[in-house]
C-alpha cells in the first residue's frame, strides 16, 4: 500500500497511458468490455488522485524524480541544479488533478451509453485515456519541456475526439481542423519560448529557472509568447474563435473533458506567471492585461451566447464567459501581488474566488454539457427551436439542468454563487466598475439559461417527441454525481475554500515554496 | 554577421509560416505553413546547442579536451520532430475528411460553423 502511495504521482498517469494502448488489443477479444475497462482504469486513477491529494494537503508538496535512486532526490550529490526530469505536485497541481480525475471518470461513465456507434469504440476510449494523461501531465510536471510534450498529447487526442464524428458529418471535421491549427501553433510557440529560456539559462526545470530568472528583454518576449498562447488555449476573448466550434461539435462527454483541458492550459498560464516570474515582473501591468482578457471574455462571451439557437454552442459561449471570471479574479490578485497590504486585504480573496471558480466551472459546465448531450441523445437535434415540452418525459434531466443553470447563474445555494461572491466583493475593493460588469454578466447568464429552460423543457408535449424517455442509467449516474458535488460545494463552501482552495492559492503566491521544494531551503 | 545567419533563417521560416497561415486559403497550404513554423522552431533549438568546431556529443568516441555540442537541444528537437509528424499527419487527415464532405479545400467555402 505504501509503495502504491509513494509512486502514486506516476501511477496516476501510467495506468491510463498503458490502458490506452491495451484497449485496441482488448477490443480484438471482446468489444463490449472496452468501455468498462476504461472506466475501471479511470476509477483507480481517481482514487489514487484523492489519496495523493490527502497526502499533499496534510504533508506538503511532493516531488517525483525519474531515474533517481529515491523518488524524492531532486539534487544529485554535489550539484546545485536539478538535472533529472521530475514531477512536482503542490496544492495547486493536485487541485487541478482532482478536477481532471473526476471529470474524465464521469465522462467515461457517461460515454458507456452515449456513444452508440459500435465500430471505433476502442479508438474513442484510447483517445479519451490519452487526453486524460495529457491533462494530468500538464498539471503535475515540474519541467518546461515535459509541459510542451503533454500539451501536444492532450491536443492531438482532443482533436481526434472532436473530429470523432467527422467520418459521417462535415462540421466536426471543420471544428477539429480549427482546433488542430490553434493548438499546434500554440505548442510551437511554447517550444520557442522554452528555447529562449534554455538559451539564456541552460535550464528546463521550472523551479530552478525561477531561481535564476532575471526578467531581461528576452524573458519579456518569452512571457508575452506564453501568456498569449495559453490565453488562446484556454479560450479567452479575442482568441476564442475555436471554442464554440470545438465544444459544440465534440460528443457531449468529450466536451466536458475539453472544458477541463482548457483549464489545464489556464493552470499552465498561472504556473508560468506565478511560479516562474512572480514578483520579478511588472505585476501591475501583467495583472491588468489578464483583467482585460477576463472582462472581454466575460462580456463578449455572454452577449454572443444570448443569440445562439444551438444549445451546445450557447453553452460553449458561456464557457468563454465563465473563463473570464477566473481570469478576472486571478488578474486582480496578480495586480496587487507586490503590494502586501492590498494583497492581504482583498488580493487573496480575489485569488480564492478565481481558483475556486475553476473547480466550480468544471463541475456545473460539465453537468450542463451532459444535459445538452442527454437532450441530443433522445431528440436527435441541438436546435432549441425544434425542442419543447421535454420536462414531461425527461424528469431527471430537467432537475439536473435546473441545478446546473442555477449554479452557472450564481444563485445560492449552489457552488457558482460561492465563488462569484468571493470575486464580486474582492474585485469591488480593487475597482468597482469591474465588479459591476461581472454582476451584469451574471444576470445576462441567468437570462439566457431561462431561455434555454423555457424552449427545451417547458410547454406542452410535442407529438414528434412522444416516444422520448429518460436517458439510460449510466448517463443519469454521471449527471447525478455532478449535481451532488455542486450542491455540497454550494452548501459548505468554507470547507472547500479552507482545505483545498486556500492551500492552492498560497502555493501560487509564495514562489519560494515552489522553488524550495526542489532546491532545498533557499 | 555570419554567426547570426541561422537566427535570420529562423525568423524567415517563422515569418513565412505565419504569413502562409494568415493569407493562404487552401487547407493544404495552411498545413505547409504550420510545417514551416515547426522547422523554424526546430532550427532555433539546434542552433542554440551549436558550438563552433565542436564534435558530436558521444563520450566513448571523443578525443579528450575537444568541446562538444550540447546534447539536450538535440534531444528536444528529436522529440519535437516526432510530435511534428503526428500533428502534420492529423492535420492532413482532417483536411481529407473535410474534402470528402465539402468537396473543396477553400477556407471561404468550408464555413458551416459560424455565429
Amino acid at each position: 500500500m505504501s509503495i502504491l502511495l509513494n509512486n502514486s504521482p506516476i501511477l496516476i498517469l501510467a495506468l491510463p497511458l498503458l490502458a490506452a494502448f491495451l484497449i485496441p488489443l482488448i477490443s480484438r477479444i471482446n468489444k463490449k468490455t472496452v468501455g468498462i475497462f476504461a472506466v475501471f482504469v479511470l476509477l483507480i486513477s481517481l482514487v489514487l488522485t484523492i489519496l495523493l491529494a490527502v497526502k499533499i494537503i496534510s504533508v506538503g508538496p511532493q516531488v517525483y524524480v525519474f531515474g533517481a535512486k529515491s523518488s524524492s532526490l531532486t539534487l544529485p550529490t554535489g550539484l546545485k541544479i536539478p538535472i533529472r526530469i521530475m514531477f512536482q505536485i503542490d496544492a495547486m497541481g493536485i487541485f487541478m488533478g482532482l478536477i481532471t480525475a473526476m471529470v474524465s471518470f464521469l465522462g467515461a461513465v457517461y460515454s458507456l451509453a452515449f456513444i452508440r456507434k459500435r465500430e471505433g469504440m476502442d479508438k474513442f476510449y484510447s483517445l479519451l485515456l490519452l487526453l486524460t494523461v495529457g491533462m494530468f501531465g500538464m498539471e503535475f510536471t515540474g519541467d518546461l519541456f515535459n509541459l510542451f510534450v503533454f500539451l501536444e498529447i492532450a491536443s492531438i487526442a482532443s482533436v481526434a475526439l472532436i473530429a470523432y464524428r467527422g467520418t459521417d458529418f462535415g462540421e466536426p471535421a471543420e471544428a477539429g481542423f480549427k482546433y488542430m491549427i490553434v493548438s499546434t501553433i500554440s505548442a510551437l510557440f511554447v517550444l520557442f519560448a522554452i528555447g529562449i529560456f534554455y538559451g539564456e539559462y541552460d535550464l528546463l526545470n521550472i523551479a530552478a529557472l525561477a531561481n535564476m530568472i532575471k526578467y531581461s528583454q528576452l524573458d519579456k518576449i518569452a512571457l508575452a509568447l506564453l501568456l498569449s498562447v495559453f490565453a488562446m488555449k484556454s479560450g479567452a476573448v479575442p482568441m476564442h474563435m475555436w471554442t464554440p466550434d470545438a465544444y459544440s461539435e465534440a460528443p457531449a462527454p468529450i466536451t466536458m473533458i475539453l472544458v477541463a483541458a482548457s483549464q489545464a492550459s489556464l493552470y499552465a498560464l498561472f504556473r508560468i506567471i506565478f511560479s516562474l516570474y512572480n514578483v520579478h515582473m511588472n505585476t501591475l501591468a501583467v495583472g491588468w492585461i489578464i483583467i482585460i482578457f477576463g472582462v472581454l471574455s466575460m462580456f463578449i462571451g455572454v452577449t454572443m451566447a444570448i443569440v445562439q439557437k444551438d444549445i451546445k454552442r450557447l453553452m460553449a459561449y458561456h464557457a468563454v464567459s465563465q473563463t473570464g471570471y477566473m481570469l478576472l479574479g486571478v488578474g486582480v490578485g496578480l495586480a496587487v501581488l507586490s503590494n502586501p497590504i492590498a494583497l492581504k486585504d482583498y488580493g487573496i480573496t480575489a485569488f480564492e474566488g478565481g481558483i475556486f471558480h475553476i473547480m466550480n466551472h468544471a463541475m456545473y459546465k460539465g453537468l450542463l454539457f451532459l444535459t445538452a448531450g442527454a437532450l441530443f441523445f433522445r431528440t436527435g437535434t441541438r436546435n432549441l427551436n425544434k425542442m419543447g415540452g421535454l420536462a414531461h418525459s425527461m424528469k431527471y434531466t430537467t432537475i439536473f439542468f435546473i441545478v446546473g443553470a442555477a449554479a452557472i447563474a450564481g444563485l445560492p445555494p449552489f457552488n457558482g454563487f460561492a465563488s462569484k461572491l468571493l470575486i464580486y466583493e474582492s474585485v469591488y475593493k480593487f475597482n468597482p466598475l469591474l465588479s459591476i460588469i461581472a454582476m451584469v454578466v451574471s444576470i445576462l447568464t441567468l437570462a439566457s439559461f431561462v431561455k434555454v429552460f423555457h424552449s427545451a423543457f417547458l410547454g406542452p408535449k410535442l407529438p414528434q417527441f412522444k416516444d422520448v424517455q429518460e436517458v439510460p442509467r449510466s448517463m443519469v449516474f454521471s449527471m447525478a454525481i455532478l449535481s451532488c458535488i455542486i450542491i455540497v460545494f454550494g452548501l459548505f463552501p468554507d470547507l472547500i475554500v479552507k482545505n483545498l482552495v486556500h492551500p492552492a492559492v498560497m502555493a501560487l503566491v509564495e514562489q519560494v515554496k515552489y522553488t524550495g521544494t526542489v532546491l532545498g531551503g533557499m | 554577421m555570419i554567426d547570426n545567419l541561422p537566427y535570420i533563417a529562423v525568423g524567415l521560416f517563422v515569418g513565412l509560416g505565419v504569413y502562409t497561415l494568415m493569407y493562404k486559403k487552401n487547407l493544404i497550404k495552411i498545413a505547409i505553413g504550420v510545417c514551416l513554423i515547426e522547422n523554424g522552431v526546430n532550427l532555433f533549438l539546434i542552433t542554440l546547442g551549436y558550438r563552433k568546431g565542436a564534435i558530436a556529443p558521444i563520450y566513448t568516441m571523443a578525443p579528450s579536451g575537444q568541446s562538444m555540442v550540447l546534447p539536450t537541444p538535440q534531444a528536444l528537437t528529436l522529440t519535437s520532430i516526432v510530435i511534428g509528424i503526428a500533428t502534420t499527419a492529423l492535420i492532413l487527415s482532417v483536411a481529407m475528411m473535410i474534402y470528402k464532405h465539402y468537396g473543396t479545400l477553400d477556407t471561404d467555402e468550408v464555413r458551416r460553423l459560424r455565429g
